[in-house]
């Protein structure tokens, strides 16, 4: 399991992802690919906290964020919480019903926003999320399909820092789902085993399954996919996403950076809180 | 052999031996979406699995939106 260590190593190199020296949040949803990420950037030996995000739904975040906490104890480090219910005031399965948005699309905002937000008050510059080499191939297949110019735009390893966005990195870029769940098991990482209660028939697993019959019978195509857009195509884009960072401005109720004049997270807060958005004081929450 | 599948959980009895490639062929599950585990060790595709084995196969393919 040096490799994906080495593989971890490499794609911080290659991306100028982090200095030696920096403080890093990682986003930990208890699952695979972000408590082997903590894990290996600890062994890496970057000074790194977790921050655990529960979404309300049910016994699936209460036995996530048991094993997020397992794993902080086992390896003696910290985690930060939030929870969307407690703190926020709308868990993902009710806040999306009520905001007629589909869960994933509430839990994707309310993911983006808040560890953003968190890891400005906490005084983190880089956060860290556990996307692997399989998410970004099937992320990239969907914005494809649709030549999502703006998403085609964003989607790299690396997200630098602007308008009150922290920066974000991807270091599991060059791992797939299958070294990930191996990691774990020779590290004997306990992580949640069952799949989020709404993902089941969403498109981003469409796209994985459809990704892994081609890996099947040609392995390497979905490296090839993924590494041959960053490193030919990616740069074509760069200007489109210039225009959107210069067309920002900060949200009225939360002061997030945004293109409405009440961002897409406050929004959402509105909806389902009946009228009220207020900004989260994350650092109260945050055991 | 015992064989444990995740994603839903269920349970099956299977004869051996047999190998990895050809057990996940017969229950028409791809390779490349999970990993298999035998006697708590990870194995690969070659390996032959017998009739006293432990086996479990563990889907590896999560997620929603990003
Ligand atoms: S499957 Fe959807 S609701 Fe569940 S954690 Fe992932 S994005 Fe959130």
């Amino acid at each position: 399991m040096h490799h994906c260590q080495e593989q971890v190593r490499r794609a911080i190199h290659d991306y100028k992802m982090l200095e030696a020296d920096q403080r890093v949040l990682v986003a930990v949803s208890g699952g695979k690919d972000s408590l082997a990420l903590w894990h290996i950037l600890s062994q890496l030996g970057y000074e790194v906290d977790g921050l655990y995000l529960g979404l309300g739904i049910a016994d699936y975040s209460q036995a996530s964020a048991e094993r997020a906490r397992k794993f902080a104890t086992r390896e003696s480090l910290k985690l930060h919480e939030i929870d969307l219910p407690r703190d926020v005031g709308f868990g993902v399965v009710t806040g999306a019903k009520i905001a007629k948005r589909a869960p994933c699309s509430a839990c994707g905002l309310s993911k983006r926003h808040l560890f953003n937000q968190a890891a400005v008050q906490l005084g983190y510059p880089t956060l860290a999320t556990g996307h692997n080499l399989d998410d970004e191939a099937a992320v990239l297949f969907g914005n494809t399909m649709r030549w999502d110019e703006e998403y085609l735009a964003r989607q790299f390893p690396v997200l630098e820092a602007s308008n009150g966005f922290v920066r974000k990195i991807k270091p599991l870029v060059r791992l797939g789902e299958r070294e990930m769940a191996a990691y774990c098991v020779v590290h004997e990482i306990d992580y949640i085993l069952d799949e989020c209660p709404m993902a089941a028939g969403n498109k981003h697993l469409t796209y994985k399954d459809l990704l892994n019959v081609l890996e099947d019978r040609s392995p390497g195509s979905k490296a090839a996919f993924l590494f041959n857009f960053l490193d030919r195509a990616h740069q074509r884009f760069a200007d489109i996403a210039v225009v959107e960072r210069s067309e920002l401005i900060p949200c009225t109720v939360c002061g997030s950076a945004t293109t409405a004049e009440v961002c897409a997270f406050c929004r959402l807060q509105q909806r389902a809180c009946a009228g009220t958005a207020t900004p989260v004081k994350l650092s109260g929450s945050i055991k | 052999m015992n064989v444990l599948l995740r994603n839903p959980t269920r349970e099956l009895v299977i004869s051996g031996p047999t190998s990895v490639e050809a057990l996940l062929g017969s229950l028409q599950i791809i390779a490349e979406s999970v990993i298999v585990i035998c006697n708590n060790e990870l194995v690969t595709r070659d390996t032959v699995l017998h009739d006293a084995d432990t086996i479990e196969i563990r889907a590896v393919t999560s997620g929603g939106s990003q």
